[in-house]
């Protein structure tokens, strides 16, 4: 290890004494290196925005609704059976590793809501949980979400979206006032960024959000039911009272007879209309499919070959929009990559060839005082390495500068990569080795007595 | 113990259709403390003899003992530690590393030494030597600064940095004018009556040979003459 340090220092001594020379040699892979980091930060920059960009549109969404009831041979379509339910999106979170998060959603029928002398239905009135505002990367503007809390409790608050906001508040701050949604008291706690219209030309910000059991329980009012869509599927599915094929449970536990009498309504059967997660990553949109269709069919009863009561759907063409933009990225900077860094390894070659030949003498000299044929070899390997290396250090610091430059000028976006600059530092010493081992070879296998007499 | 045996040394170069048998058979033995020079004229062989004395060269047939030990058929890693350790070479044209520093200069053999030497001994001992001989002042120079007698007597320092035995000059005055020409033999006469060392002086000037204890003339691959003289100073 010592010996190698000293080998590096005798190299770096002996590069020290043509500096131009050395440092014209070491520009192909400083510009390499440069160039490959810059690249790199700014195309994982563009990488991270366009992603950022595509999955606020909710790429790495799933949506699982409940499955279609049929009563006579008539379908009643998808979402007409009431069989998700709050544990089921809590299991899928507990349970499906490759969901990020996830939250039960109650969609409420088209529902006035009134402030004061104005009025406004909003066109999407939903009842979830707080982990709503992770799976659609949804922020507020002021104010705050609701809490786990405010859910168990069907606290009476209420997130606004910005047209909302607007219709019913004009320029007033919205956060603290009080609401009305069919005779229950809302407050409002927050108010959510402005989403714009998503990708069907909805309105996204013309959103009540509110938490479920507050939409379930005050506000429909209607506990053994569905409430807004819902409802259609009480007709169809409340006749056999059995939700799940093959279970040999009802769909109400029982209840002893006394005990009913007490509090008719201690036992709550919930349905949602729809569980929204997302998952982890684009990558684990498959993966995350498949968790949860095995732990739905394990939950629901549903053995093989049954149909599901329930589907899933993601955003495919979104997420295939988003893996071929982030795949194009990357394969572009690792051709240029790989071509500077060729072009900046011969460079070295050439330089270290023209160097051997130029030191015959010098090699004569040291195999005659006693450099063996190995001392060569690791003499001009180390100034090979030490070049490259030295380029690699000044090609970082090319790199993160013209990387801030182009954040600085253009108002790209820019990611540090600590990947890169590893990367390529480890590729610039391997390119020193390996277009440098062929010159200090050849130096190694001179013979003493001709290189001494060399001119 | 002779300090160079060579026993009946033949070297034959083969160069395709033709072989060119250049030594002969060569028989010679130095003894510790002498004072050679090694004459001829151009093609004589002389070159090739003094390559094979130095470990540079291997000889086609043959004996060369250093100290008693048979090195010609050592391995070239061996050969290069007996060339660092046993022996010092000058050159004609000195041969120095050019924009390096005479002090540089002289602690580059060290580097190649068995054993490792720290920097401040062996600066020490670079130091020691380039004062001793006469460049005390000029330890930071480099070749392109210093004078060909200057440049000779760093190589020399060199030579000697790590305390060989022997010394091997190939032409050390070829390149000097007559007044530097004899600075440098006094100081080979110098270090081979003060510190005994063997000096082996490859030479065509008579004038050169003529300082020199014992000449050894060579003409055709062969020992012509092999004569003791005063050793007077030219």
């Amino acid at each position: 290890m010592m010996n190698w340090i000293r080998i590096l220092i005798a190299a770096f001594n002996a590069l020290r004494r043509n500096v131009l020379r050395s440092a014209l040699t070491t520009l192909g892979i400083v510009i390499g290196v440069g160039s490959v980091i810059a690249m790199m930060e700014v195309g994982n920059g563009s990488t991270a925005a366009v992603q950022q960009t595509i999955s606020s549109l909710g790429a790495n969404m799933l949506m699982v609704f409940p499955g279609a009831a049929a009563s006579g041979g008539i379908s009643f379509g998808s979402g007409s059976t009431m069989t998700l339910t709050p544990g089921d999106a809590e299991a899928i979170f507990k349970e499906c590793p490759s969901v990020r998060a996830v939250a039960p959603v109650v969609r409420m029928r088209t529902t006035q809501v009134v402030y004061g002398n104005r009025n406004w239905v909003p066109s999407e009135t939903s009842g979830t949980t707080e982990t709503i505002f992770d799976v659609r990367q949804w922020a507020v503007v002021s104010g705050a979400y609701f809490t786990a809390r405010d859910v168990r409790n069907a606290a009476c608050v209420c997130l606004v979206g910005q047209t909302v906001s607007q219709q019913l508040f004009g320029r007033e701050p919205a956060v603290g006032k009080q609401i009305r949604m069919q005779n229950v008291n809302l407050r409002v706690i927050g108010v959510l960024e402005k989403k714009g219209s998503n990708m069907m030309g909805r309105d996204q910000d013309d959103t009540v959000v509110l938490p479920w059991t507050t939409a379930k329980f005050r506000i429909s009012g209607n506990s053994s039911g569905g409430s807004g869509g819902s409802n259609t599927a009480a007709a169809a599915s409340a006749g056999n009272h059995k939700t799940y094929p093959g279970s040999s449970t009802g769909l109400y536990p029982a209840v002893a007879a006394t005990r009913a009498q007490n509090s008719a309504l201690s036992v709550r059967f919930v349905n949602v209309d729809q569980i929204m997660a997302s998952a982890a990553s684009a990558e684990e949109i498959p993966q995350a499919m498949e968790e949860i269709t095995n732990l739905l069919h394990e939950r629901h009863r549903i053995r093989a070959g049954e149909l599901d009561d329930f589907n899933i759907r993601d955003m495919t063409e979104v997420g295939n929009t988003m893996a071929s933009v982030t795949e194009t990225i990357t394969r572009l900077l690792m051709a240029v990559a790989a071509i500077s860094l060729v072009v900046g390894g011969v460079g070295i070659m050439n330089i270290m060839l023209v160097s051997v030949t130029e030191r015959t003498k010098e090699i004569g000299l040291r195999m005659a005082v006693g450099a063996k044929a190995g001392d060569i070899l690791r003499q001009f390997l180390a100034e090979a390495v030490v070049l490259c290396l030295f380029g690699g250090l000044m090609g970082i610091a090319l790199g993160r500068g013209c990387s801030l430059a182009v954040q600085e000028f253009l108002g790209w976006p820019v990611q540090n990569s600590v990947t890169a600059i590893v990367v390529s530092v480890a590729v610039s010493a391997g390119v020193g080795i390996l277009f440098g081992f062929y010159p200090a070879w050849k130096a190694s296998r001179l013979d003493p007595i001709e290189a001494l007499r060399y001119e | 113990m002779n300090l160079i045996e060579l026993r009946n040394i033949t070297k034959t170069f083969d160069l395709g259709e033709v072989k060119l048998q250049v030594l002969k058979g060569i028989t010679l033995a130095v003894a510790h403390g002498e004072f050679i020079a090694l004459t001829g004229a151009s093609g004589s062989g002389k070159s090739t003899l003094m390559n094979t004395i130095g470990c540079l060269d291997r000889p086609t047939t043959g004996d060369y003992l250093l100290e008693g030990v048979e090195v010609s058929r050592q391995s070239s890693n061996a050969r290069a530690l007996i060339r660092n350790q046993k022996m010092g070479f000058v050159f004609q044209n000195f041969n120095l590393l050019a924009r390096t520093s005479a002090l540089a200069q002289v602690m580059m053999p060290l580097a190649y030494g068995e054993r490792h030497i720290q920097r401040k001994e062996a600066q020490k001992r670079a130091e020691a030597l380039l004062a001793r001989v006469g460049l005390a002042d000029r330890m930071d120079h480099t070749p392109s600064q210093l004078s060909g007698g200057q440049q000779q007597r760093v190589a020399l320092a060199r030579a000697l940095v790590n305390n060989p035995p022997f010394l091997l000059a190939d032409e050390p005055t070829g390149n000097l004018d007559s007044k530097t020409t004899v600075e440098v033999l006094e100081m080979f006469r110098q270090l081979n009556e003060k510190d005994g060392l063997t000096i082996l002086l490859v030479t065509h000037d008579p004038k050169v040979a003529a300082a020199c204890k014992r000449v050894v003339k060579m003409t055709d691959g062969l020992i012509e003459s092999d004569a003791m003289n005063g050793g007077n100073a030219p």
